[in-house]
C-alpha cells in the first residue's frame, strides 16, 4: 500500500537536516510541490492585498476620512489591483492546475518539469519587484514609490512627464518578468494535456478540469503577449525616447488602452475559467450524478474563449469611440454572456434530480452559482453601452468585477480547497471552521458588495481617495467597509482552518468524498511518481466504472 | 454529526433572494429621497440623452430581474428538492448525462434576449451619439487640467474654470449645448449623473458630448477617470439657468475685469509675484493660462474645482497653503508676508 510507503519514508526522513528539506523544495521540478508552493506564495499575496484593502476601506467609511493621504491610497489601490491579479488570482490558479492535471490526465508531471519550476521562480520574482518599489521606487528623481497610477496603468500618466521617478518601472518589470512566467505555464499545460493522457483518455474523455484548463492556457499565450509587448513599448517611451503614449509628442493615449484591454478582457476569463473547471468537478460529486451536458460545456468553454477574444472595447465605451464601434463591442459583449449562461444552466441541470451533500465544498459552489449569476447579469447591463455610458468609472464597475472575482471565483477556490486539500495534505480539513468560514464570508461579501452597486448608481466614481458628503454615499460607505472587515475576519478563519487541519485533521485516505476522477485513486497525499502503474480509462469516469461494475459509464458513453 | 441542510438553504437563499431587493429599492429609494440623494443619481435624468438612457436602463433592468428570478428560483427549487436525506443515503440517483432538447432551448432563449437588448442599445447609441449639432446650439470647450476645469464659450469670448453656466433648453424652442472634451495634460472624463453619462477628456483625442437641459437648476458631478493624486476633488459644477439669467451671466464674464482702485496694491503683488505665470485676469497683464482664469472668480460660489467654499478665510488658505485644501494639486505654497496676503485676497474678492 503506497501510505505505508509513506509511512516508511516519513521514519526515514525524521531526522533530516531542516536545510536539506529546505533545498528540496527550492529545487523541486515535482509538479505537486510547484501546485503548493505557488499556493503559498499566492495566499501570502492575498492577505498583503487583503490588508492593503483594508485600509482602502477605513480611509473611505467616512467622507473626508483623514486615515491615509492622497498618495498613499493612489498606491493602496494601484497595488491592490496589481497583486490580486498577478500575484494571487493567476498563482494560486495555476497552483491548482499544476497538481491536479497530471493527476486528471493519468500522468506522473508536466510535460516540461523544468519550465514548470522556472515559470514559478519568475513570478515569484516578479511580486517581489512590485513590493520592492515601496523602497526602491524613489529613482533618481526622489519622485517615486510604489506605482500609483492604477493598475492599468493609462497613458499618458504613465508618462515621465506624469510620473517621474521609478515607480511606474517597478509596475512595468515586475509584470513583464511574471508575464514570461504565465506564458511558460500556458505552454506546459497545453503540451502536458495534448500529449501525456494516459491511454483510453481521448479528448472527450478527459475531465471537465482539464478541459478549461487547456482552454485557459491557450487564452494565456493570446492575452499576455500583447500586455508584454505594451509594457516593452511603455519602457521604449519613458527611457529611449519613444513617443508611442507620449500625447505631449503627437503619441497616443488610447493606443495604450486597446493594448491593455486586449490583454484585460481575455485575462479576466483566464481567471474565471479556472473557477468554471472547479465548480465543475465538485458540483457533480456532492450531486451524486455526473455533469450535466458535458459536450456542450466544452463546445460553450472553447465559444467564451474565442469570444473573449473579441470583447475588450467594452472597457472603453466612454472613450470617444464612433457609434458602429460601440455598438460592435456591445454585441460581442452579449454575446459571449450566452455561453456563460449556458454553463449555469448546466450545473444547475446537474443537481437537479440528484442527491445534494451539503458539505462545505459544495456550499461554496452553490453561493457561487447565485453570486455569478448576479454577476454576468450585472455585466449584461453594462454590456448595454449607454448604460456604461453612467456606470462605468463608477463603484457600480467595482462591485461588478469584485462580484466575479471574490464572489464567483474566490468561493470557488474556497470549495477547492476543502474538496482538494484532503488529497494534497491526506487529512480533512474542519467542517464546523469551514461552516463559520462560509457563513461569516456570505455575510461580509453581502454586505459588503451588494451594497456597493449603490453607491456607482448615485454617481461616485472609483479611485477616489474621499468624497463629498450629502450625496448619498456615507452610510453605504461604511456598511461596505464593516464588510470588508468581517470579510478578512472570516479569512483569518479559513487560514486558521488550513493550518490546524494539517496537524488535527481526521486521515482522509484516498478517496474521502467517493469521487470518480483519476486524482482519487492515489494515496493522500499522492507518492512522488502519481501512479505506480499509468491507468487505463474507459470513460469520463473511471472510478465510477470500478466502484459500479454493473452500470459503467463505458456503456452509455 | 448530522448536518442541518434545510436551515442551511433556508438562511442561503434568504441572504442570496434579498439581494433582489436592492435594485427596485435603490430606484425607489433614489426617486423619492431628499435633495441630497437626487444630486448625482443616475436615475434622475434632466436632458434627453439622459433620459434615453435611463428609459434603456429600465428596459435592460426588467429583462435582467426576470432572468435572476427565473434562474434564481430553479436554482432554490433544485436545493430544496434534491437535498440527499437520510431517507435515500448511500443509493445512487439516475446518472443523467444531458438532454439536446433542453440544451437547444437554453441556448435559443438567450440569443433572442441577447438580440432584443442589442437592438434597443443599438438605438439609444445612435440616437444619443450621432445627434445633429442644431443652429441654436451653444458650443463650450471644456479643457481638462490635473485637477480643474477649464470653459471656453468661443463664440462668446468667454474663458471661465470650474463652474459652467449652461442655458436652459426649451423642448419647444431647443438650445442644447455641445460640449468640446479636450485635455491639457492626462485622461479626465466628465461627468454629471443627471446631465448625461460620461465621456472622457484625452489628450490629441476630440471628443464631444450634448446635453439639453429641461429645468434650471444646480448639477454636480466629479472627474471620472483617475488622473493622479487629486482625482478625488477635481469636483464639477453646472449651473443650468434660465434665458434671462444665462444672458446676464454672459454679459458679466464678457467684460474685463472690475478695476477697484481701493485694492491696488494686491493687484500689484499679482503682478509682481510669480502669480502671473499661471494665472489670467483679463484687461491686466496676467495672461497665464497653466492655472485657471480669476478675471471673474468671485462669480464662483467654489474654489479648487469645488474643493472648498468660496470664503475669504479659504482664499488666504489657497494662497498660502494650498496642501491643507488639496494635498498633490498643481497650485504652490506662495509664501508671501501676512500683509501682503491680506492685499492680494482683497484684490481677489474684487474679482467680481
Amino acid at each position: 500500500m503506497s501510505s505505508d510507503a509513506m509511512a516508511v519514508q516519513n521514519a526515514q526522513i525524521a531526522g533530516r537536516p531542516w536545510v536539506e528539506t529546505l533545498h528540496d523544495w527550492v529545487t523541486t521540478v515535482d509538479h505537486k510541490r510547484i501546485g503548493i508552493l505557488y499556493v503559498l506564495y499566492a495566499l501570502t499575496f492575498l492577505v498583503i492585498a487583503g490588508f492593503e484593502a483594508v485600509i482602502i476601506r477605513i480611509q473611505l467609511m467616512f467622507p473626508h476620512n483623514h486615515f491615509v493621504s492622497p498618495q498613499v491610497f493612489n498606491r493602496l489601490f494601484t497595488m491592490h489591483g496589481t497583486t490580486m491579479i498577478f500575484f494571487v488570482a493567476m498563482p494560486i490558479l495555476f497552483g491548482f492546475a499544476n497538481y491536479l492535471v497530471p493527476l486528471m490526465i493519468g500522468a506522473r508531471d508536466m510535460a516540461f518539469p523544468r519550465l514548470n519550476a522556472f515559470s514559478f521562480w519568475l513570478t515569484a520574482l516578479g511580486g517581489v519587484l512590485l513590493y520592492f518599489s515601496f523602497v526602491g521606487g524613489n529613482g533618481l528623481y526622489g519622485a517615486g514609490n510604489a506605482p500609483d497610477a492604477g493598475w492599468w496603468a493609462y497613458a499618458p500618466l504613465t508618462s515621465k512627464a506624469f510620473s517621474p521617478g521609478s515607480s511606474s518601472d517597478y509596475w512595468t518589470i515586475a509584470l513583464l518578468v511574471s508575464g514570461f512566467g504565465s506564458v511558460g505555464t500556458g505552454i506546459n499545460i497545453i503540451a502536458t494535456i495534448l500529449c501525456m493522457r494516459c491511454p483510453g483518455m481521448r479528448l472527450t474523455r478527459m475531465p471537465l478540469f482539464a478541459w478549461l484548463s487547456l482552454t485557459m492556457s491557450g487564452l494565456i499565450l493570446l492575452a499576455v503577449t500583447p500586455l508584454t509587448a505594451a509594457q516593452l513599448m511603455l519602457a521604449v517611451d519613458r527611457y529611449l525616447g519613444g513617443h508611442f503614449f507620449d500625447t505631449q509628442a503627437g503619441g497616443s493615449a488610447t493606443l495604450w488602452m486597446h493594448f491593455f484591454w486586449i490583454f484585460g478582457h481575455p485575462e479576466v476569463y483566464v481567471l474565471v475559467i479556472p473557477a468554471f473547471a472547479f465548480v465543475s468537478e465538485i458540483i457533480p460529486v456532492f450531486s451524486r450524478k455526473p455533469i450535466f451536458g458535458y459536450p456542450a460545456m466544452v463546445v460553450a468553454t472553447v465559444c467564451i474563449a474565442f469570444v473573449s477574444m473579441s470583447v475588450w472595447a467594452h472597457h472603453m465605451f466612454t472613450i470617444g469611440m464612433n457609434s458602429y464601434a460601440n455598438s460592435f463591442f456591445a454585441i460581442t459583449t452579449m454575446a459571449v454572456g450566452i455561453p456563460t449562461g449556458i454553463k449555469i444552466f448546466n450545473w444547475i441541470g446537474t443537481m437537479w434530480g440528484g442527491r445534494i451533500q451539503f458539505k462545505t465544498p459544495m456550499l461554496f459552489c452553490i453561493a457561487f452559482l447565485f453570486q455569478f449569476l448576479i454577476a454576468g447579469l450585472t455585466g449584461v447591463i453594462q454590456a448595454a453601452a449607454p448604460l456604461d455610458w453612467q456606470l462605468g468609472l463608477s463603484y457600480f464597475v467595482v462591485a461588478h468585477f469584485h462580484y466575479v472575482i471574490v464572489g464567483g471565483i474566490l468561493f470557488a477556490l474556497f470549495g477547492a480547497f476543502y474538496y482538494w486539500y484532503p488529497k494534497v495534505t491526506g487529512r480533512m480539513m474542519s467542517e464546523s471552521l469551514g461552516k463559520l468560514h462560509f457563513w461569516l464570508f456570505v455575510l461580509g461579501f453581502h454586505m459588503t458588495f451588494d451594497v456597493m452597486h449603490i453607491p456607482g448608481l448615485l454617481g461616485m466614481p472609483r479611485r477616489i481617495y474621499t468624497y463629498e458628503p450629502g450625496r448619498g454615499w456615507d452610510t453605504l460607505n461604511l456598511i461596505v467597509s464593516i464588510g470588508a472587515f468581517i470579510q478578512g475576519v472570516a479569512v483569518l478563519v479559513f487560514v486558521a482552518n488550513l493550518i490546524i487541519s494539517y496537524w488535527k485533521g481526521a486521515k482522509a485516505g484516498n478517496d474521502p468524498w467517493d469521487a470518480w476522477t483519476l486524482e482519487w485513486s492515489v494515496s493522500s497525499p499522492p507518492p512522488a511518481y502519481n501512479f505506480a502503474s499509468i491507468p487505463r480509462v474507459a470513460s469520463r469516469r473511471p472510478l465510477w466504472d470500478l466502484k459500479h461494475p454493473e452500470d459503467p459509464d463505458s456503456r452509455y458513453e | 454529526m448530522q448536518i442541518p441542510r434545510i436551515r442551511d438553504w433556508i438562511i442561503l437563499s434568504a441572504i442570496q433572494m434579498s439581494t433582489s431587493l436592492f435594485w427596485p429599492t435603490t430606484a425607489a429609494a433614489a426617486e423619492s429621497g431628499g435633495p441630497s440623494t437626487v444630486l448625482t443619481n443616475i436615475f434622475a435624468p434632466e436632458t434627453t440623452p439622459a433620459k434615453s438612457i435611463f428609459d434603456l436602463s429600465m428596459f435592460v433592468l426588467a429583462i435582467t430581474g426576470v432572468i435572476f428570478v427565473v434562474v434564481g428560483t430553479l436554482l432554490v427549487y433544485s436545493l430544496v428538492k434534491f437535498r440527499g436525506t437520510a431517507a435515500n443515503d448511500g443509493r445512487e440517483p439516475a446518472q443523467v448525462y444531458g438532454s439536446v432538447q433542453i440544451g437547444l432551448a437554453w441556448t435559443v432563449i438567450p440569443i433572442l434576449i441577447v438580440v432584443v437588448l442589442f437592438i434597443a442599445s443599438a438605438r439609444v447609441i445612435h440616437a444619443v451619439q450621432d445627434a445633429p449639432k442644431p443652429e441654436s446650439a451653444l458650443e463650450v470647450t471644456v479643457i481638462g487640467h490635473q485637477f480643474w476645469w477649464e470653459y471656453r464659450y468661443p463664440a462668446l469670448g468667454i474663458v471661465t474654470a470650474n463652474e459652467l453656466h449652461i442655458p436652459v433648453s426649451d423642448p419647444a424652442h431647443p438650445r442644447p449645448t455641445f460640449l468640446k472634451l479636450l485635455s491639457a495634460d492626462t485622461d479626465h472624463s466628465f461627468w454629471i449623473p443627471q446631465l448625461n453619462g460620461k465621456t472622457d477628456l484625452i489628450p490629441n483625442h476630440p471628443n464631444s458630448m450634448w446635453m439639453d437641459p429641461h429645468r434650471p437648476g444646480i448639477f454636480l458631478g466629479q472627474c471620472a477617470q483617475y488622473c493622479g493624486t487629486q482625482h478625488a476633488k477635481m469636483l464639477l459644477r453646472v449651473s443650468v439657468d434660465g434665458p434671462e439669467d444665462f444672458d446676464t451671466w454672459v454679459r458679466a464674464q464678457q467684460q474685463p475685469a472690475i478695476q477697484d482702485q481701493n485694492v491696488i496694491a494686491g493687484k500689484r503683488i499679482f503682478e509682481t509675484t510669480a502669480c502671473i505665470n499661471c494665472h489670467a485676469v483679463s484687461g491686466t497683464v496676467a495672461n497665464g493660462r497653466f492655472g485657471p482664469d480669476l478675471t471673474h472668480l468671485m462669480s464662483r460660489v467654489t474654489i479648487a474645482s469645488g474643493a472648498a467654499e468660496n470664503t475669504t478665510e479659504n482664499l488666504r488658505l489657497w494662497i498660502q497653503d494650498p496642501e491643507a485644501i488639496k494635498p498633490g494639486s498643481l497650485m504652490p505654497a506662495m509664501k508671501v508676508s501676512d500683509t501682503d496676503l491680506d492685499a492680494l485676497v482683497r484684490y481677489m474678492e474684487s474679482l467680481r
